[in-house]
């Protein structure tokens, strides 16, 4: 069974891991390095629940090869809350009631999270779309959206620094 | 299942393995092997990737533009060359299967998918196939017709030629769940006019048939006329001929051929 190392870094962190050729990103990262933002949903890539950034794009981690990240940079949720509190994107989540049983959530707000640095003032269309590999079962997907657009509207800390400055965030 | 994984430089090492390895797959962006592998569905142990260059590239020369076979739908959608082709890539699943699905995948994707593979056969696309240590072209329609003996090669890329006009390359796919939804049926024609009449029509779908197919009675119909309301009527009523489209949890074989007409003359007439 042949092992690789793997170089790349997690939420800011640089790390090294041995890793089998064909470990998925979401059992690496959920697994063995308890980053348990990401979700085990489907397995499939059809739910959304393990979504994480990979070099600035939306990715499931559950039909990631790990091996293919060498040399990345892999942000989850854990990277979102800043020293000043929540993320934007976090506060409006909370704001508009866009969580309800919370399974989702973490994987909508990587999606957001990169939909926002990509496109910091998206209309309704952009939000849906990027959101739309990740499945919510409470919500009814409105109040995410809503979350998005006012999370958007919030200014450049919304589209994607952490732990931003927007009035009112603590 | 345990999987090995290698990794070789060019394009004729990673071929020579595959073509000799009946265990080996060639890894693409990996979004139907993996989830193979989660699903202990996998029918391989091996993993093989390039880092050839080639793989990646997009080159624009002329009126035609080279399309690496590991460019990823993200990457078709960053790239203005490619405008024509955003229709189909942005079809692809969701924003995270379209950073990672590849070109080359889509070609070998069984339905419900390859939505993609059936835009390029309608652009009378052509791959490149390295199969040993021997490269060789060939057009999309031939390769898909016999792509299961494929699996023992490698694509390079795929080579389309720019259609003339904005209208004149059209892209369809039918999906009961917006925007992210699997293919009811997907439809791509090109239409290009010369002094007022269809020529070099093509038409294809995905999902009509094991492998995306080209519709040549609805070709036929077309080629030229002008596309006025009775053409269009005379190429809805070819529209399933030699189509052996699926049943599976989406719509039933006879569903898809009920409604595959009125889905193509939308497409023709522009109301699509
Ligand atoms: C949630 C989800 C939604 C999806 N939605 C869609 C959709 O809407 N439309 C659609 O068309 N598809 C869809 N797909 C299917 C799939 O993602 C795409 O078809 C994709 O383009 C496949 O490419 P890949 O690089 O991921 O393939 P891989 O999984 O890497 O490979 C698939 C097959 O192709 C072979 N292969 C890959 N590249 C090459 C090459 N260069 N040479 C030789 N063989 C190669 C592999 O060996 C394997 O047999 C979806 C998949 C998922 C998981
Ligand atoms: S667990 Fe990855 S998409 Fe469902
Ligand atoms: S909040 Fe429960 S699945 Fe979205």
């Amino acid at each position: 069974m042949s092992h690789v190392t793997l170089d790349f870094r997690l939420n800011g962190t640089g790390r090294t891991e041995l890793i089998a050729g064909g470990e998925t990103l979401l059992s690496l990262l959920r697994h063995r390095l308890d980053t348990t933002s990401i979700k085990q949903g489907c397995r499939q890539g059809t739910c959304g629940s393990c979504t994480v950034i990979v070099d600035g794009e939306p990715r499931l981690a559950c039909i990631t090869l790990a091996a293919t990240c060498d040399g990345c940079t892999i942000e989850t949720a854990e990277s979102l809350p800043g020293p000043g509190g929540l993320h934007p994107l976090q506060q409006a989540f909370m704001d508009h009631f866009a969580a309800q049983c919370g399974f989702c959530t973490t994987g909508m707000l990587m999606a957001a999270k990169a939909l926002l640095a990509a496109n910091p003032s998206p209309t309704r269309e952009d939000v849906v779309d990027a959101i739309s590999g990740n499945i919510c079962r409470c919500t009814g997907y409105q109040p995410i959206i809503e979350a998005v657009l006012a999370a958007a509207g919030a200014g450049p800390s919304g589209a994607g620094q952490p732990g931003g400055s927007r009035p009112g965030v603590v | 299942m345990t999987v090995g994984l290698q990794t070789f430089e060019t394009l004729r090492d990673a071929s020579a393995v595959v073509g000799r390895d009946p265990s080996a797959r060639f890894l693409g962006g990996g979004t139907l092997l993996v989830r193979a592998l989660n699903e202990e569905a996998a029918d391989f142990s091996t993993l093989l990737r390039c880092t050839d260059r080639v793989l990646v590239e997009i080159r624009a020369s002329g009126s035609r533009v080279r399309i690496g076979a590991g460019v990823t739908m993200a990457r078709i959608l960053a790239s203005r060359e490619l405008a024509f082709l955003h229709p189909a890539a942005r079809a692809v699943g969701g924003p995270a299967v379209r950073a990672q699905a590849t070109v080359g995948g889509n070609l070998f994707a069984p339905p419900p998918y390859g939505d993609l593979a059936a835009a390029l056969l309608a652009l009378d696309a052509r791959v490149s196939v390295q199969s040993g240590y021997s490269p060789r072209d060939m057009p999309l329609d031939e390769f898909l017709r016999t792509r299961d003996t494929m699996v023992r090669s490698i694509v390079s890329g795929v080579e389309v030629a720019r259609p003339r006009g904005e209208r004149s390359f059209r892209f369809l796919k039918v999906s009961k769940v917006r925007p992210k939804g699997v293919s009811l049926l997907t439809i791509a024609a090109r239409l290009e006019d010369s002094a007022g009449r269809l020529s070099g029509v093509r038409v294809a779908y995905a999902n009509m048939g094991p492998a995306p197919v080209r519709a040549a009675a609805v070709e036929r119909a077309l080629e030229g006329r002008r596309l006025e309301p009775l053409v269009v009527e005379a190429a809805a009523a070819a529209a399933a001929n030699g189509c052996s489209p699926p049943t599976d949890a989406i719509a039933s074989a006879w569903y898809r051929r009920e409604v595959l007409p009125v889905h193509l003359s939308r497409l023709l007439l522009g109301v699509a």
